[in-house]
């Protein structure tokens, strides 16, 4: 601002060439992120190709995963990754939306922003944490005082025998995986619900407080239907979020490698037999276990793309 | 009862003249909303007090100065792991800084309204919330394979990968709050764009940016799964050159937890608390930055 209108010219004619690199520069970076995901759908259809190529629409659907005769199908892994991520979802979502819910309509004003701290708080702490946590502290808890007695409870009732029946009741399992993963996505679903209630007029409130609504019913009637397309987004979001975790699910679910009719019993997810298995492949088991990172890729690219559409819809208005 | 629970800032309800099922449901719904909120904030303390009770037994001068035992060896620490973590969260968030904030500076001031800017955009979401696992496949595939090795260069790509979105992120959203007027004031004394955003846009916007590079370093500082597949883990002092593999807590924490020697253990809860704590601590910093900044 004290520069002599006489140096400007001066000044001016290497700035032009910066101003150029500097532009290059920083659309180059932008570019960058549209590459780095075709980098990565291409890096895994590329590295999973010899995989799917043996085995066709096979890999989906067979539950066959033998190291010894080089037999790889990718369904137990998928079926315990949609397990686990529906089991977060159902424990995640209604604690999500009452702590929204409680944040924004009924707890005092002073108590709101140490509450919030602390829920965001849940998100920083490190996956690999919440998977000590569920392995040393949880897992016993579990198994010693939900999975014991209930599998005594229900042993040889019909259906709910077979669905929460544990066979060995060591705690872990693809129920313990789901209840962790339901705490590890709380805090964003949380957020963006709590911020999308917030964003809500407070004459549509006000109204209906004033012809004489609950706070119950102003949620239910005013609230809810105002977000409800964003809220869904933030669902989404927490399932994308579910669906790929592998660091406290690979501690807690078991790891095995065979389908099992009960939520009790130890299951793998894809994030989690990648986690477990990708140090000691080899040739075909790691095309495979690529393969299996393909196969996330594409369903959580798929719920991500359907949560940020839901998540950005309803926040322009 | 019902009364004193009413938030100060509505209009306290008449409740003598609303029915019974239409209280019953809402006095349900508060206690609801507010038992889900204190059993979060109850994980929450419950996660960390763990640490704590388990974590600072392990905590000791050796733990800092002596490097991780093999299998079977007694004592021994985390020295070597933590000086890889710093060095491959520092390569991360090299690589990561200027790329991202060059990107949200292209969103916020060149691009903006262009079709292609929400494009970027949009997908630069995506990879905000894609799984990091499938980044360290990624980069297994491009670096550790055709390399034929794991090394911390590829273990810097992977959370370099993983931080850029969190800073294009916050540096646009930071560049967005600065008034226009600035620019055009700047612009006005015959500045060319590139000075009227380094000088003035960045410089306005600076405590935002910093923050968003802060909250990147703690997402990538406890990492373990794109670390799994590029820079691994070993019980050695890296080779400066970074090839082969490079030890790190996370990674680290991971094989010492599951192991069924006691000083492993032991290991991995110091670990856990002294990644947890630095984190934590990263976050609330930046928290109040923002705080600040307003």
């Amino acid at each position: 601002m004290t520069r002599m209108p006489s140096a400007m010219p001066a000044r001016r004619t290497p700035k032009a060439g910066f101003d150029r690199v500097f532009r290059h520069a920083s659309f180059g970076a932008a570019l960058l992120v549209l590459v780095m995901l075709a980098g990565i759908m291409a890096a895994m259809v590329a590295g999973g190709w010899p995989a799917l190529r043996e085995f066709g629409p096979g890999f989906i659907t067979s539950s066959v995963w033998d190291t010894q005769n080089e037999q790889y199908g990718a369904w137990p892994a998928i079926a315990g990754t949609l397990s686990t991520a529906l089991i977060a979802l159902m424990i995640g979502v209604p604690l999500s939306l009452g702590i929204a819910v409680y944040l924004t309509q009924l707890a005092p004003p002073w108590f709101r922003k140490p509450v919030s701290t602390a829920i965001e708080l849940l998100a920083a702490v490190p996956s690999i944490i919440y998977g000590m946590w569920g392995l040393f502290v949880f897992v016993p808890l579990f198994a010693a005082y939900v999975q014991v007695p209930l599998s005594n409870l229900v042993e040889g009732m019909p259906v709910v025998g077979t669905i929460l029946y544990a066979r060995s009741p060591s705690g872990l399992g693809i129920f313990t995986a789901g209840i962790i993963l339901a705490f590890m996505i709380i805090p964003f679903i949380a957020s963006i619900t709590r911020d999308m209630l917030e964003q809500i007029p407070s004459v549509l409130r006000e109204s209906a407080y004033g012809i004489g609504a609950t706070t119950w019913e102003v949620v239910r009637h005013v609230l809810v239907p105002q977000a409800g397309a964003s809220i869904i987004g933030a669902i989404m979001l927490g399932l994308g979020r579910a669906l790929g975790e592998t660091m406290a699910v690979t501690f807690v679910v078991g790891n095995a490698n065979r389908l099992s009719a009960s939520i009790l019993d130890p299951g793998s997810t894809i994030a989690s037999r990648i986690a477990n298995e990708f140090n000691e492949a080899l040739g075909l088991q790691l095309n495979a276990l690529i393969a299996l990172g393909c196969i996330l890729f594409f369903v959580t690219f798929v719920v991500l793309v359907i949560a940020r559409l839901l998540v950005a819809r309803v926040k322009r208005y | 009862m019902t009364l004193t629970t009413t938030p100060r800032d509505l209009p306290r309800q008449p409740w003598g003249r609303v029915r019974r099922s239409r209280r019953t449901a809402d006095r349900l719904m508060r206690v609801t909303a507010a038992g889900f909120t204190l059993i979060a904030v109850f994980v929450l303390f419950w996660i960390l007090g763990m640490l704590f009770v388990k974590g600072i037994g392990g905590l000791s001068l050796t733990t800092f100065t002596a490097i991780t035992p093999g299998p079977g060896t007694e004592g021994g620490g985390l020295a070597n792991a933590i000086v890889g973590s710093f060095v491959l969260t520092f390569l991360g968030i090299a690589i990561a800084t200027p790329i991202g904030v060059l990107a949200g500076t292209w969103l916020a001031e060149y691009g903006r309204g262009s079709q292609l800017a929400n494009l970027i955009r949009f997908i630069n979401d995506i990879l905000l919330s894609a799984p990091s696992i499938l980044i360290g496949l990624f980069v297994y595939v491009i670096l550790v394979e055709p390399f034929r090795g794991y090394s911390g260069w590829a273990g810097g790509v992977a959370l370099g990968i993983i931080a850029i979105p969190v800073i294009v992120r916050t540096t646009e959203d930071m560049l967005n709050l600065v008034p226009g007027p600035l620019r055009e004031a700047c612009a006005a004394l015959g500045a060319p764009p590139s000075v009227v955003i380094t000088s003035v846009t960045w410089r306005a916007a600076k405590a935002g940016m910093v923050t968003g590079i802060l909250l990147a370093l703690a997402r990538i500082a406890g990492e373990t799964a794109p670390l799994l597949f590029t820079a691994l883990n070993n019980n050695f002092w890296f080779s400066p050159s970074l090839v082969g593999g490079v030890s790190n807590l996370p990674v680290t924490i991971y094989q010492f937890a599951s192991a069924p020697y006691e000083n492993w253990q032991q290991l991995a809860w110091a670990g856990s608390l002294i990644i947890t704590v630095s984190i934590l601590v990263l976050s609330l910093v930046a928290r109040r930055i923002v705080a600040g900044g307003k």
